[in-house]
């Protein structure tokens, strides 16, 4: 067990990952000698060598495409997307190639895309978006986005392990900010699991990603006006945990749901309308649902400050939906 | 330069004539029986052939050695039957039977990854290449001295993507041939309109050897992939090479290709790549014509058993729907 930050969590767990199987291989755009963008493979290169670790040009679709080919003939490959951003440049490789292949026959495709996903960091409409609901609607895929160091190493160990495509979301603003303990050795975090990160009885805070942080917090300030919230960490997007959503909304009968990528179409939508149709006579409120506006993610703080749901926002809508 | 029909011939034997001249011809019957179903409309869905394609899908394949693996198109029947895969699978596919890898969830030669010699079909054309390249990264990472080969068409050499699957596979000196078949249409736009410039020249931005080969001549098909195969085997990277054709029918079946000029038609049906070889063989002493007539008669009987196994092999349970859209295997580590 030893502290480590978000981002030292994911290394680890790659670093593991690496050493307890030669198939697994890591490549992208600056990974080897530079050590990634956000050096989250820093070091690999040396320890692993120059056919393990493979420097690219700057090309999503070859990328993800030579994953693909990797992954054919035997081998674990963790793809990096230097920001997520970018994965949109890869995306018939994913939608069309990676995510059909074991339904046509083609075979499994055991590679995980790593991509450095969100906003709060300033990095404007190109270098902060959210993208889980562009590979949301498509069947085929695995997306997974941990929200504390002990899960971003766990749900990469899975993800690797995984025969199927997996999208690893891992939030920059996280990487540094978040420390917590994490096992040593290979410790996995089941896919498809759901985490409670906040026991409650009166609402059902439905959440991921960096939003899982600002939920807790505004869960304190709640619990100090006497509301007591519940908040799932969803961990995992696809296969969605709709069994734990479930229970917990059975018991509280009210139900947020925040997420930092868009309203329109989003996840949430999907919960929304699972919870709707299938838990209605629970409810004793609407679903309410934040997320960003339906707008690019923009640059100056205080245009990027005013994108993002706060804790704020967050409060409010909570004691809403509490008291409807 | 010498002749590369003696290039060739100084590594086939009889024996590989024989075999090349049967995968070829297995090729033009089997089309000319789907075309057939299709006709019947036993076949729901399109339907694709690779008439005049045949000596560069055999060819090319036939170049591989017996651990190599291949990513094949709409075109290369000939080519997946060089490396292995069943005639009956080709028409369950059509026909949408489970007797084919895709259950019936794919149509006309998407068949599906076969074995570790065979990959998935991508009708995002382009979209093969990076994979390609991808299969070759994987031998070289466990140092094992095999080939990737992609089968593609001109059209092709537009998309972003082959552009990024041949730059990687150059970059990292990767174990990949790439075989163009240039068969001067992609669906209705002629070759001036898919390709600024010559095609083998672009290959030399990549520092790529290429060539440009009579895609109608099986032998010189053979001797440049095989050049081609022996450069990546040998670990001094990938190669590409040109194979002039002409598409003899259109896209599809539901296409007549009015817009391709007659006499540019007749004039390669003059070359027709099945007839040219035969005449070869006989008149090089290889087979007399009895035996060319029986292979072809044992070729006819193999279609003839291939669609009678894929037409007894049961259409897909609805209750199968939505099985399998993950994999549950290949455990890890």
């Amino acid at each position: 067990m030893a502290v480590m930050t978000y981002l030292q969590a994911i290394a680890a767990g790659l670093r593991q990952a690496m050493q307890s199987d030669p198939s697994v291989i890591v490549l992208g755009e600056d990974v080897g000698v530079y050590g990634g963008a956000f050096k989250v493979t820093k070091g690999l290169l040396d320890e692993f060598g120059p056919s393990r670790v493979v420097d690219t040009p700057i090309s999503e679709a070859g990328i993800v495409g030579a994953a693909i080919g990797a992954s054919l003939v035997g081998l674990r490959p963790v793809a990096e997307m230097q920001f997520a951003d970018f994965i949109a440049t890869a995306f018939n490789q994913i939608i069309n190639v990676a995510a059909t292949s074991a339904y046509r026959g083609g075979g499994c495709v055991p590679i995980v895309i790593r991509a450095p996903c969100g906003a709060g960091t300033h990095g404007g409409p190109f270098h902060s978006q959210s993208i889980e609901a562009f590979f949301f609607h498509t069947p085929g895929l695995k997306i997974v986005i941990p929200a504390i160091p002990s899960d971003a190493k766990g749900l990469l160990l899975s993800s690797i392990a995984d025969p199927n495509p997996v999208i690893y979301l891992e939030h920059k603003a996280l990487y540094r900010s978040q420390q917590g303990e994490v096992e040593d050795g290979l410790t996995f975090v089941p896919l498809g699991k759901a985490a409670v990160r906040r026991s409650g009885t009166d609402l059902t805070v439905v959440t991921y990603g960096m939003m899982v942080h600002r939920c807790l917090e505004a869960a304190d300030a709640a619990a100090a006006q006497g509301v007591q919230a519940e908040v799932l960490d969803l961990r995992t997007l696809l296969p969605l945990d709709l069994e734990t959503i479930a229970a917990s909304v059975s018991r509280t009968s009210r139900v947020l749901i925040v997420h930092e990528d868009r309203l329109r179409g989003g996840v949430g939508a999907e919960i929304a309308a699972y919870l709707s149709e299938h838990l209605f006579t629970s409810l004793d409120a609407p679903i309410l649902r934040i997320g960003a506006p339906d707008i690019p993610v923009p640059y100056a703080p205080a245009l990027e400050g005013a994108y993002l749901p706060d804790v704020a926002r967050i409060l409010e809508a909570m004691l809403r939906v509490a008291r409807w | 330069m010498a002749d590369p029909l003696v290039i060739a011939h100084a590594q086939l034997t009889t024996q590989d004539l024989e075999a090349l001249y049967r995968y070829m011809i297995l090729q033009r019957l089997a089309e000319d029986r789907v075309v057939k179903l299709y006709q019947s409309g036993a076949i729901v869905g399109a339907c694709f052939t690779g008439y005049g394609h045949e000596a560069i899908a055999v060819g090319a394949a036939y170049a591989l050695g017996p651990d190599d693996v291949a990513s094949t198109l709409h075109r290369d029947l000939g080519a997946r039957l060089v490396l292995g895969m069943p005639l009956g699978y080709y028409f369950a596919n059509f026909l949408g039977r489970t007797g084919s890898p895709s259950r019936g969830r794919e149509g006309n030669l998407h068949i599906g990854g076969l074995g570790p010699r065979i990959l998935l079909h991508t009708d995002f054309i382009g979209a093969t290449i990076p994979v390609a390249a991808g299969v070759a990264l994987g031998f070289t990472v466990r140092r094992e001295p095999r080939v990737a080969m992609a089968l593609f068409g001109e059209g092709t050499l537009a998309s972003g993507e082959f552009h990024e699957g041949a730059n990687l596979a150059a970059v990292l000196r990767l174990p990949v041939v790439l075989v163009c078949w240039n068969n001067q249409f992609a669906y209705s736009t002629p070759l001036a309109r898919e390709v600024a410039g010559p095609i083998v020249e672009r290959m030399a931005g990549y520092g790529m050897p290429a060539c440009s080969v009579d895609g109608n001549d099986v032998l010189a098909v053979y001797a440049a992939a095989k050049d081609a195969v022996d450069r990546a085997r040998r670990g001094d990277g990938p190669s590409f090479v040109e194979c002039r054709t002409m598409r003899m029918r259109g896209h599809s079946e539901a296409d007549d290709a009015f817009y391709v000029p007659k006499p540019l038609l007749d004039e390669w049906r003059r070359r027709d790549p099945v007839e040219r070889f035969e005449q070869h063989l006989v008149e090089r002493h290889v087979f007399g014509a009895d035996r060319l007539r029986s292979i072809r008669e044992t070729a006819l009987a193999d279609v003839d058993a291939a669609q009678a196994w894929a037409e007894a092999s049961p259409p897909p349970d609805p209750a199968e729907l939505s099985e399998r859209v993950y994999c549950e295997e290949r455990p890890w580590p």
